[in-house]
């Protein structure tokens, strides 16, 4: 059984639709990221799970129980906000202690709580700073020590680690799925950065103008993506328009001058959609020209104009020699490394 | 490099060093001469002023005695003035508090159009003269006349005037109303400077309403209130026209007090000696509540860890 349940939820701010029709079963101790571009509903569905918003329709269950007339404060969810949300006023182990005041917990468990919470996200010796002593990588441990030592019955983050630069980011999302796999605490992560969601969540749920677009593991988001938004949205994607050509038999799928034995199932336009990662070089294909080449360290970046339109090739730094600027190419790619969806190029 | 250098680079530095080091007094200067001119020479000669002689008919005669201070001191009727000066003051700064905090919470929780609407509301009397605004009180109460009197003793709800005109009530009423927009202002700066998310944050870890508020806010937005309490209460023992116009002859403060000495008593030195013995009590205040602010935003230990 799912262990929180979101029932064909939406949220209306007056006639605009923010969240519509959202359905989601996150298992006990999941990781699940809500990732889409700004303005997509995915904070207000955070938002309504906290209960810091009333959902407009439908209902959100735990373990079960209807969640929607339970009152914010006692939900017992554990929440990091974007701004951290510290009390200024308050130190290290003042912030974290509070949750546990609240909870009327003894004293000394208190204490040994708040030592081990904060020991956890690697702020021992920091009990006694104030918030603004800290740096954001700082606050951050503090403010997901504060939520997690209350020991909710589901972690929300709205986008925790955003205001951290590229390199602490790298490092604090490896640390929180590690801490998060100890805990095990049921987790609902929610960002605009398709890597952090990628890298940290068990499902992605991606979503866009208020609704869901896909629902899956990050590997099936990426390589399988539902629909052009997802493909466009998670990771570099090549859009190439083709044809069914049905003049012999068998069937072909033609884009340009590459071509492949057509699947069941497709009939006129069709939109292939490769990663860039998996175009390589070849003899025969998509006819293309390399307009720049942009080493990156390990890998090769080419951005092509091809039969049909601009390409986007990525090739290990393998040691092989590599087509320069100028040269003609043919473009190959395996059948089972595309996706195809009826209709044109988006 | 050799000594020789190092001496002449050394040297160098010190000369470049002279024109930044005077740079500062040069760029105060215009607002220093400002304020000597206007402020530190005036005040200096009201002092001188106060230990002059005065008599009814040999007018001021510019010698240094002892006799004002010496009847300021000793006068209970001064004492009794200056005390009715600080109390005043101080119900006033509790009342503008106690309303204007909660007042400034609720203007910062309301939704955009309603609270630029409550801002100009509470702004708006600032428009217009305290003498005004004074005697607005005392057509609404003043005596048989007043229109609220008339009202409720029209409807039998009083048999006699409400006691409001020449009492310290009316005063610090009339006064916490004049001094209101301070407070309300300086509160909601605070107010503005929380993160709009900590009263969620605290929600989200069981707090009730009460707790956020007492727990969360209210230790937040104290150097607001205190900010405020300082403007509201130097403006209010500093206060002229609501004392006159609402306490009248009958109840004077320092300010009511010194004006007469001046104007209508012709003593100047006693007036000075009133005047510069109320400044001196609210500059004292001056220099000593924002101590009281600063000190609770220090971190102890850590400013002890930076060797401070």
């Amino acid at each position: 059984m799912a262990y929180l349940e979101l029932d064909r939820v939406a949220k209306q701010f007056g006639a605009q639709t923010v969240v519509d029709d959202f359905s989601l079963a996150v298992g006990k101790g999941e990781f699940v990221s809500f990732l889409g571009p700004s303005g997509c509903g995915k904070t207000t569905t955070l938002q309504m799970i906290a209960g810091f918003l009333d959902p407009s329709r439908g209902a959100i269950r735990l373990e079960g129980r209807d969640l929607t007339s339970v009152h914010p404060a006692r939900r017992g969810l554990g929440i990091v906000f974007q701004s951290y949300a510290l009390f200024p006023h308050m130190t290290a182990a003042e912030n974290v202690a509070f949750g546990l005041e609240m909870r009327r917990v003894p004293r000394a468990e208190c204490a040994e709580r708040v030592r081990a919470a904060l020991a956890m996200v690697g702020l021992a010796g920091y009990e006694e700073r104030y918030p603004r002593r800290m740096s954001g990588g700082q606050q951050q441990r503090v403010a997901l020590a504060r939520a997690l030592v209350i020991r909710p019955s589901v972690l929300l983050l709205d986008e925790p680690l955003s205001n951290l630069d590229a390199k602490l980011r790298e490092g604090m999302q490896i640390e929180l799925r590690q801490i998060q796999r100890t805990l095990g605490t049921t987790t609902i992560l929610v960002t605009h950065d398709q890597n952090e969601a990628m890298s940290l969540s068990d499902r992605i749920v991606v979503m866009s103008q208020g609704r869901i677009e896909q629902i899956g593991t990050p590997q099936e988001t990426y390589e399988r993506p539902a629909s052009a938004f997802v493909s466009q949205f998670l990771g570099k994607t090549n859009d190439f328009a083709a044809t069914i050509d049905r003049t012999n038999a068998p069937v072909r799928l033609v884009a340009g001058s590459w071509s492949a034995p057509a699947p069941a199932g497709f009939s006129g336009p069709v939109t292939i959609s490769i990663r860039p990662e998996r175009i390589g070089f070849g003899d025969a294909g998509l006819a293309a020209k390399i307009v720049t080449r942009i080493f990156q360290g390990n890998h090769w970046l080419f951005q092509c104009e091809s039969e049909c339109g601009p390409a986007i090739v990525i090739r290990q730094n393998d040691g092989q020699t590599q087509p320069a600027e100028g040269d003609a190419v043919r473009l190959a790619w395996r059948v089972d490394d595309m996706s195809l969806r009826a209709g044109g190029a988006a | 490099m050799s000594a020789a250098a190092d001496t002449a680079a050394a040297n160098a530095a010190a000369t470049a060093d002279a024109p930044t080091a005077r740079a500062p007094w040069a760029l105060a200067a215009p607002a220093l001469m400002l304020f000597i001119g206007v402020l530190v020479i005036p005040l200096a000669m009201t002092v001188m002023l106060s230990f002059h002689d005065w008599g009814q008919y040999k007018g001021i005669e510019p010698v240094f005695i002892l006799k004002n201070w010496h009847e300021i001191a000793t006068d209970p009727y001064y004492a009794e003035m200056f005390w009715r000066t600080f109390r005043i003051a101080i119900l006033t700064t509790l009342l503008t508090a106690l309303l204007g905090a909660p007042e400034a919470y609720i203007l910062n929780r309301m939704s955009g159009r309603w609270k630029s609407f409550f801002l100009l509301v509470i702004l708006g009397p600032l428009l217009i003269s305290v003498v005004a605004r004074t005697l607005g009180w005392a057509l609404l109460f003043g005596g048989n006349n007043g229109l609220v009197n008339k009202l409720l003793m029209s409807l039998g709800a009083i048999r006699s005037p409400i006691p409001f005109m020449f009492t310290e009530t009316g005063m610090v009423v009339a006064l916490a109303h004049v001094m209101m927009p301070f407070m309300v202002l300086s509160v909601w700066a605070a107010l503005q400077r929380l993160d709009p998310q900590i009263e969620n944050a605290a929600m989200s870890l069981g707090a009730g309403p009460a707790t956020i508020i007492r727990r969360i806010i209210m230790p937040q937005i104290m150097p607001g209130v205190l900010s405020g309490a300082i403007i509201v209460f130097s403006l209010s023992a500093s206060a002229f026209a609501t004392p006159a116009i609402i306490g009248g002859r009958r109840l004077k403060v320092a300010a009511t007090l010194a004006y007469d000495e001046f104007l209508n008593t012709l003593d100047w030195p006693l007036g000075a000696a009133v005047g510069s013995s109320a400044s001196g009590v609210t500059s004292t205040k001056h220099a000593g509540v924002p101590l009281l602010v600063v000190i609770p935003e220090v971190d102890v230990p850590s400013a002890m860890g930076a060797g401070l």
